[in-house]
């Protein structure tokens, strides 16, 4: 694929998040949880800005939890490889309310843009795909975006893994909390959990 | 060819029993393991429990990070691990003190009294160290009937207090590992 027709990563998050609903939604370290912060902040959202390669067993932790509601776990390309043994554990326990989306940017856009393994060789569908997660596959166009925002409000259908290859371009940051704690708090008062 | 039903000093200790009931009690729902051993014989017990959700593991670090989903998501959670499992933690237990979790971890000691392994030593050695530094509490239970209590006092002030507590049960409570050809 030309560079030209890479998706922007702000819009195809906005896009898959429009339709959220009740939904919550988990950012892995770095840009991804300032794409869903762009995309409008919001008491479901699960911001991390460390813990890497945690993002999808935390996803996964708080859907066996909450089978009723959809839980989407957006991350990307480097964050995702450093966690593929969760994909693993999830095509095991193969919860149905759970959809992990990877911007794949094939760079560390944090550190300076090296090329991740994706660049090359590391194919993460057929690695999700070939853990158990079926319903695994690559979106490149925004109309593919559209549908599967859709799509991923199903709690019955997943898990549902898809690779978005975006450009690597370096966006302006838009700063989420980074207080663990309000964060949690803030995810479990809208769920009806008080404080202890 | 009856191996396992003969060997009943492996199969019926009553201390599992123990945390198991203590577990149930607490209502932990999220239960991630790395298997080993010494852990055989509650994960049997967590298996066949509809209630509880037995979540297997690649490596260990996943578990902290899942039990901080299951907070966000109202449930409470257990990692089972054995010593060396504490080491592939370390990064990920960050998160209990970022998120103030009630975070409950048993770990099944390997490394000491009387152990066979040299490999197991190093991490063994350094696995209270490791969690202190992480700034986890510690307790130890080395004999059958202090494990009621011990795992009591620790589920209690993990779950009550958010007070991320660590449970290491002594390889002298599970009986070194055998090594025959």
């Amino acid at each position: 694929m030309s560079k030209a027709n890479l998706l922007e990563r702000r819009s195809v998050v906005s896009t898959l998040l429009a339709q959220r609903k009740d939904g919550i939604v988990v950012g892995g370290l770095g840009a991804s949880t300032y794409d869903i912060a762009a995309a409008g902040d919001h008491d479901r959202n699960f911001y991390l800005w460390g813990a890497m390669g945690g993002a999808v067993m935390i996803g996964l932790g708080v859907a066996l939890a909450q089978p009723e509601l959809p839980v989407v776990v957006i991350t990307g390309d480097g964050e995702m490889l450093m966690g593929m043994g969760s994909l693993a554990t999830v095509g095991l326990q193969k919860p149905g309310n759970l959809t992990i989306i990877v911007l794949d940017n094939e760079v560390y856009g944090e550190t300076g843009g090296q090329a991740s393994h994706t660049a090359n060789t590391a194919d993460l569908v057929g690695i999700a795909r070939a853990c158990g997660i079926s319903d695994a596959r690559s979106i490149a166009t925004m109309a593919e975006v559209e549908a599967f925002a859709s799509a991923m409000q199903d709690v019955s259908s997943g898990p549902r893994f898809v690779s978005i290859k975006i450009d690597s371009a370096n966006l302006e940051r838009v700063l989420a909390s980074r207080d663990g704690s309000f964060i949690v708090t803030r995810i479990r008062g809208a769920l009806g959990f008080g404080p202890i | 060819m009856h191996a396992r039903t003969d060997a009943p000093s492996e199969t019926t200790a009553g201390w599992p029993e123990d945390i198991f009931a203590i577990l149930q009690r607490f209502d932990v729902r999220q239960v991630p393991y790395v298997p080993d051993a010494g852990h055989s014989q509650l994960i049997d017990r967590v298996l066949g429990t509809p209630s509880m959700r037995a979540v297997p593991l690649t490596t260990e670090e996943e578990g902290v990070a899942l039990l901080a989903g299951a907070w966000a998501g109202g449930q409470r959670g257990v990692l089972l691990m054995q010593s060396s499992g504490v080491g592939n933690c370390v990064n990920m237990l960050s998160l209990t003190q970022i998120f103030r979790l009630p975070f409950l971890t048993l770990v099944t000691m390997r490394g000491e009294w009387g152990e066979f392994n040299p490999w197991q030593v190093p991490m063994g050695s350094s696995t209270a160290g490791v969690f202190e530094l992480s700034g986890i509490k510690v307790l130890r239970a080395s004999h059958p009937q202090e494990v009621r209590e011990v795992v009591e006092a620790a589920a209690g002030q993990a779950y009550n207090a958010c007070t991320p507590t660590a449970v290491l049960l002594s390889q002298r409570l599970i009986g070194a590992k055998v090594f025959t050809k």
